[in-house]
């Protein structure tokens, strides 16, 4: 019990150390980057998922799967530069 | 059956009756014989017996000189009187009843060596130059710092100081035996020295040339040495400097009594007294706190014999004696002439005297000096404390209480006019008991004014304000709390100084909430207050000798704590504080020493490398062995902080150090430390660390050369399978090493070959090992104990090594092997044991298990029962890694009957023998079948034995062997022992009884219900009242049985009994012990499946209703695993039945009871969760939070119960009620909530939860954005994946960002401008 009490009292460090997790102070755009990010991962890892993008594309599966990839850099654009401020 | 049963009974009768007559015969009582006194009582038995009726106290009376002084009467002292004490025979006086409950203070544990900080004055090191403050400036030369150079300077005269002392002390010693020989003939020096103390009439010894030459340390007195220019502040510390009272002078102070005179104890008072107070050096001892700048704290530091060598007697003077607290002035007689402390100035100021002062009843006759502030020991604290006790009670009368116990009618009348009354404070307390003592008998203490009183007088000696009480032992280092000042009229240092006193008080004292918040301000404020005056404060509060684990792991969690705030303030402070924290490092407390190494390791981020080299460099050549062993421990831990590499170049360098072997000493102690501390870490830095210390294999100083071998074992053990190719280059002189050593040198040697040969791969390690054993084989003859460790260590580790071959080890290694290890000698040391049987073992594997066995089973019939249970031990631990296969019928007949032997014979009968008895039988397995009757036979035999351990062992036995018994198919030689052990259930001693409920456990296991003798009809009722037993070893044994019985043959016994079980089982809920506890509530189980839950259930319900929570707790998992074992829908009608009854804890227990329900019955849930919804909802809607909690926790364990089985519009339903309790701030509701939305996460789908998540991860108030996205993380974390599909679609942000330079700020960002929308999702939608 005192064990299980403990990690929730840490819950919140526990999880600061997973990317994509968020706070209280977390911006729409990282939210969203990281959905996007999620997004492609999701799409990249499911092999039915990649198919039929490519198909709908009209794109080799490699080149899908490559754009896929270079779009996770900044998925939503450039953040904004007084993006803490707001 | 009963004829079987008569044969038992007749045979353990049998032996009752011959148990009989062998103890009457013993006791000489023969039926029918003539009874003498003589015979009954030993004959010279009287001679303990008074033969005298005790004296008119006749040498006892004149005890107290002062006593003729008061008014006719002697203070009577409770407890026996005087005459008792004194001649019952063999007490010891010394002892202290209370001992054991008295919490030992970290000084009464540390060895003479942990000691060593201690009995030197002054250690903490003041402060140092900060070379790296202000970005490396040369720093000012008038700061109060002390510089590097300074500090290496007075080391090298230190040291060169220490060396001529011991050349002195030398050359004394020599002259001291010539003079022996020629001046007085036959007197020896010290035999004049001891003369000279009790001769009465000794001439001073100034005339006397012989003692000047004995007293070579006169001219070093400390008197002297304090004048010394040297500013070596506490660094006179590592030097053996001999303590005054050593010399001669000190030792012949005025005698003026002849022995035979009674008033001879007067003159063992300290005949030194310190005339004032303020006469400047001889100033009261304390410890340095503050302003430590050099002068002062040299002059404090010395030790000096004051030279007023007036004669303290109480009736003269008793106000003086307040003055002298550390010494205490004992009357009684027999308190050991011996144990007075002689000159106060003996000792080090602040530190313990060696001598213990009196404590118990004898103190209640020695006056105590009021407390002043002055540093006491634990001992007189004790003392101090008892008598405060005793003053209290013997208090005059109050006038108050006069006029409540006399009748009206009386007056107070005027004292006379020529009355004076008693100013001395001494005197006063010697006055007090007088009215006690004039009414004897009974006397109840009236609690009012007996507590008033106390509180007052506590109130003197207590800080005024919000502060915790001040133990007696505080009051040298809190004494300014004392003072009632006005804060307003300080100074600001004072103002910082009281403030941190207060803090620390509190820390150290105050209840937890005090301490807390004073530690968070401590902390807070760090920087604010400085390090100095922190500093001052906290370290020697750390060095008192009357200091408590509990405090100074508060104190050190101080130090760590303002650390970390302080940082690069700290720097000055440095040596400081590892003076101070150092000897925590080789502490006997594993917590000590990790506390330690994390304060030091804190300390090395803080002050940086560059400072903590610097500040330790000059300890690493220090003389004093003790400084160098602790500055290298310190070393590692700083290597460990701040990485190896960053330390490598300085540990090339140390170890290189020509000037001194001490350095290189240091260096490779280091190394060893580091390879100690971080273990397999060093894999990286392998090679450079061995490369550094290579060269000292080969150093001219034999003390280097040792700990290079060592530093090189310890480094192989910690690279261990690795690294072999580090250790190349040393090989080669290792080998030269163990050719050319002898003694202590070569054990090191030979310890880093065994650790070595492990690394190396087979090849090598046969060849070396062939070379090494030569000179092992020589060595097993060593007499040396130390020596035959490390061979017995070393040749383990050879055999261990796949290289070697069984047949050189048979051939070469076990002849002398056995021939020197295996004797008598080796079975006492207990270390020896462990390592010769380890050894043993190990080689055993390599050559097979006859082979040793046969060696030593002739060994079982040795006479030595030490020896004896090395053999067991040995044989016990090869046979069960082994196995028996290897075992003739010829060496197992041996066996059986060597063991058998030892098991009879022994003495002290511990697991030893019971362990291997076990393990020899359960490895022979069927092999034992012939030998099983006459074990049998022994073990009914013991179990009819006097000795209640010999009968738990008996008892012991025959659980470990029941599985044999089983395998040979003694069926009926099992219905025996179980009758017989049935028979003996009425035993007296829990423990046995415990060890014969767990045979028949053992027995009933293997044997079956139905087989089992007694029938367990007649073995339940049996052990029903036996659980009401309160030992645990009973209960646990009982409850287990009866738990297995349940289990499998519950139907033998009828339900009424099952009932009746049950009720004692709730008692047992009771029990602290898990595992009973545990026990008793899978038996519920049992019988709810045995009887029907519906009665059981009725009981449990009903214990819901008591206050006890463990017993609530218990209830409700038991009533969880009836309803498991009897399904769910035998039990919860009543239980949600329960749920009405309108009292708290009974809905709680219910709720609690469905939490763990649904927790075990999983998937089962889908057909219940319809069922429970309703109740769960109202349970949510109740304004008690617990109600809530625990219907969360159920909810919880429902949803995830019924995963897929398409239960969602409930759990939706029950979401809707769970979720409002998101903002609840108790943790544990909090708890409750995130397992019940992990739960309905996994139930419900992660999207369901995430729709409800998404209002507030942006809401405008941070309160409900901060626990939304801790929700949220939940969530992430727990279905990342399948959140994908979840998400919102955010708008875009339409406008592309085009970055104008000449557009305003204000308008870009207002300009959106970026893209949201995951076009993908379009694909599929």
């Amino acid at each position: 019990m005192g064990d299980r009490y403990n990690i929730h009292s840490q819950l919140e460090h526990l999880q600061s150390k997973y990317v994509g997790t968020g706070h209280a102070d977390t911006s729409k755009w990282e939210w969203s980057s990281n959905i996007h990010r999620d997004t492609y991962a999701s799409y990249l890892g499911h092999f039915d998922m990649l198919n039929h993008i490519a198909l709908c594309e009209n794109e080799s599966k490699a080149r899908v799967r490559f754009q896929l990839l270079k779009r996770m850099i900044q998925p939503c654009g450039p953040p904004h530069e007084k993006m803490d401020e707001s | 059956m009963s004829s079987k049963h008569d044969a038992i009974e007749a045979q353990s009768k049998a032996m009752r009756d011959e148990r009989r007559r062998e103890d009457d015969e013993a006791r000489g009582t023969r039926f029918g014989d003539q009874i003498l006194d003589t015979d009954v009582y030993e004959e010279n038995a009287r001679t303990g017996y008074f033969n005298y009726v005790p004296g008119n106290n006749d040498d006892d009376d004149e005890d107290d000189d002062y006593a003729s002084s008061l008014p006719n009467v002697k203070p009577k002292a409770y407890g026996p009187t005087a005459d008792i004490l004194q001649n019952i025979p063999n007490i010891d006086r010394n002892y202290d009843p209370l001992a054991e409950h008295r919490r030992p203070t970290i000084a009464d544990r540390e060895n003479e060596y942990q000691k060593k900080r201690r009995m030197i004055p002054g250690r903490i090191s003041p402060e140092r130059l900060d070379y790296f403050a202000e970005g490396g400036k040369t720093p000012d030369p008038q700061a109060k710092g002390r510089s590097y150079a300074e500090i290496m300077g007075e080391i090298a005269i230190r040291n060169a100081k220490t060396d001529t002392r011991n050349q002195l002390a030398e050359r004394a010693k020599a002259a001291e035996g010539q003079s022996s020989t020629t001046a007085n003939g036959g007197a020896s020096a010290s035999g004049e020295k001891r003369r000279r103390r009790w001769d009465q009439t000794a001439p001073a010894d100034d005339n006397d040339p012989k003692a000047k030459k004995i007293a070579y340390d006169e001219a070093v007195t400390p008197a002297h040495r304090m004048w010394d220019a040297t500013p070596a502040p506490g660094q006179s510390s590592f030097d053996e400097t001999p303590v005054a009272s050593r010399t001669p002078g000190a030792e012949t102070p005025h005698h003026s009594a002849t022995p035979s005179n009674k008033r001879n104890r007067w003159d063992e008072t300290p005949r030194t007294e310190r005339e004032t107070t303020n006469s400047g050096w001889a100033e009261t001892p304390k410890t340095d706190r503050g302003g430590m700048d050099d002068v002062d704290y040299i002059i404090r530091s010395t030790p000096t014999p004051s030279t007023d060598k007036r004669r303290s007697r109480w009736d003269e003077t008793p106000a003086n004696a307040t003055t002298n607290g550390g010494s205490f002035t004992p009357v009684a007689k027999e308190i050991g002439v011996a144990s007075t402390p002689r000159t106060s100035g003996s000792f080090t100021p602040g530190m313990t005297p060696i001598i213990a002062t009196p404590v118990g009843t004898r103190a209640a006759n020695m006056a105590t000096p009021t407390p002043s502030q002055i540093p006491m020991t634990p001992e007189q604290m004790q003392a101090y404390r008892w008598e405060r006790e005793i003053d209290e009670r013997n208090r005059p009368l109050s006038d108050e209480e006069l006029d409540a116990m006399f009748p009206p009618g009386y007056k107070i009348l005027p004292p006379p006019a020529s009355y004076i009354p008693i100013r001395t404070p001494a005197r006063k307390l010697t006055a007090t008991p007088t009215p006690q003592s004039t009414f004897s008998g009974f006397h109840i203490q009236e609690s009012a004014h007996g507590q008033s009183a106390q509180s007052n007088q506590l109130q003197e000696y207590q800080p005024s304000g919000n502060l915790p009480l001040l133990k007696p032992d505080d009051l040298q280092y809190f004494d300014k709390l004392l003072q009632e000042v006005d804060e307003e009229s300080l100074t600001p240092e004072e103002q910082k100084e009281r403030k941190i006193m207060k803090l620390l008080l509190k820390i150290k004292n105050g209840t937890p909430p005090m301490r807390k918040a004073a530690l968070r301000q401590i902390t807070d404020k760090a920087r604010e207050f400085g390090a100095g005056p922190l500093f001052n404060q906290i370290l020697p509060l750390l060095m008192s000798p009357t200091l408590e684990d509990q405090e100074r792991h508060l104190l050190v969690k101080v130090i760590d704590r303002i650390l970390y705030k302080l940082d690069d303030l700290v720097r000055p402070y440095v040596h400081k504080i590892c003076v101070v924290i150092e000897p925590l490092l080789i502490d006997e407390d594993y917590y000590a020493r990790v506390e330690g190494r994390e304060i030091i390791s804190n300390l090395a981020k803080a002050a940086g490398l560059a400072t903590m080299i610097s500040t330790m460099r000059p300890d690493i050549d220090n003389l004093d062995e003790y400084v160098r062993n602790t500055t290298a421990r310190a070393f590692a831990v700083v290597a460990s902080a701040l990485g190896i590499p960053a330390l490598l170049p300085f540990l090339k360098a140390v170890c290189k150090s020509k000037k001194s072997w001490q350095a290189r000493h240091t260096g490779i102690k280091i190394i060893q430390q580091i390879a100690i501390l971080l273990g397999c870490a060093i894999l990286p830095h392998l090679k450079s660390l061995v490369e550094i210390i290579e060269h000292g294999l080969i150093d001219e100083q034999q003390k280097v050369r040792t700990i290079t071998a060592l530093g090189i074992a310890a480094l192989a053990e910690a690279a261990a399978p690795y690294g072999i190719e580090s250790f190349d280059t040393v090989l080669k002189p290792l080998w030269n090493g163990i050719k050319q050593h002898r003694g202590k040198g070569l054990a090191a040697f030979l310890k880093a070959i065994g650790y070595l040969i492990p690394l190396m791969d087979a090849e090598y390690a046969c060849y070396y090992t062939r070379e090494v054993m030569i000179i092992l084989i020589r060595e097993f003859q060593s007499p040396d104990e130390e020596m035959k460790k490390i061979v017995l260590k070393v040749v383990k580790q050879c055999t261990a090594t796949d290289g070697v071959e069984a047949k050189y080890i048979k051939e070469e290694v076990l002849p002398s092997f056995f021939k020197y290890f295996w004797n008598q000698r080796m079975a006492l040391d207990r270390r020896n044991y462990r390592q010769l049987v380890d050894t043993t073992v190990e080689m055993a594997n390599k050559v097979g298990s006859s082979e040793i066995i046969n060696r030593i089973v002739d060994d079982l019939k040795d006479e030595s029962e030490q020896y004896r249970k090395m053999v067991i031990e040995t044989i016990e631990k090869i046979m069960t890694n082994l196995g028996s296969a290897d075992i003739d019928s010829r060496l197992e007949e041996q066996l059986i009957d060597g063991i058998l032997y030892a098991f009879q014979e022994q003495t002290t009968e511990d697991t030893v023998m019971l362990n291997g008895f076990g393990a020899v039988v359960n490895s022979l397995g069927k092999r034992c079948k012939a030998y099983l009757p006459q074990i049998c036979g022994t073990i009914l035999w013991r179990l009819n034995n006097k000795a209640a351990k010999v009968r738990q062992q008996a008892a012991d036995l025959i659980q470990k062997i029941a599985n044999v018994m089983k395998l040979c198919s003694e069926e009926k030689l099992m219905g025996q022992l179980g009758l017989v052990l049935y028979e003996y259930l009425g035993e007296e001693y829990p423990e046995v009884l415990g060890s014969i409920l767990g045979a028949l456990k053992g027995i009933v296991n293997v044997i079956g219900m139905t087989n089992m003798t007694p029938p367990i009809k007649d073995l339940l009722p049996r052990l029903t009242p036996i659980l009401k037993n309160r030992h645990e070893k009973v209960q646990e044994n009982c409850i287990d049985l009866v738990g297995r019985i349940a289990e499998l043959g519950a139907e033998h016994v009828p339900a009424r009994e099952w009932m009746r079980i049950c009720f004692e089982l709730l008692e047992l809920l009771k029990a602290h012990k898990k595992s009973i506890r545990r026990a008793a509530i899978n038996t519920f189980g049992y019988i709810a499946k045995a009887i029907g839950p519906h009665d059981v259930l009725a009981t449990l319900l009903n214990n819901l209703k008591v206050q006890e929570r463990q017993l609530r707790v218990c209830t409700t998992v038991a009533i969880a695993i009836v309803s498991e074992t009897c399904s769910p829908f035998t039990v919860l009608p009543g239980l949600m039945n329960e749920y009405r009854v309108p009292e708290l804890n009974v809905q709680n227990g219910v709720l609690k009871a469905l939490a763990f329900m649904f927790e075990y019955i999983g998937e089962m849930s889908k057909d219940y969760i319809y069922a429970v919804t309703p109740l769960l909802e109202d349970a949510m809607m109740d304004r008690d939070l617990v109600h809530r909690q625990t219907a969360m926790t159920a909810i919880g364990h429902m949803s995830l119960g019924v995963f897929g089985f398409g239960c969602e519009d409930a759990l939706c339903h029950l979401l809707n009620h769970v979720w409002p309790n998101i903002f609840e701030t108790s943790p544990h509701v909090i708890q409750a909530f995130i397992s019940a939305i992990e739960g309905l996460r996994v139930g419900l789908g992660p999207g369901r939860v995430l729709y409800y998540t998404l209002q507030g991860l942006f809401h405008p108030a941070r309160r409900v954005r901060d626990v939304y996205w801790k929700v949220y993380n939940t969530l992430y974390i727990g279905a990342q994946d399948t959140l994908v599909t979840g998400y919102p679609r955010i708008v875009d942000d339409n406008i592309r960002p085009t970055i104008d330079e000449n557009e305003s700020l204000q308008k870009r960002i207002e300009k959106p401008r970026n893209d949201y929308a995951r076009y993908e999702l379009d694909y599929i939608i």
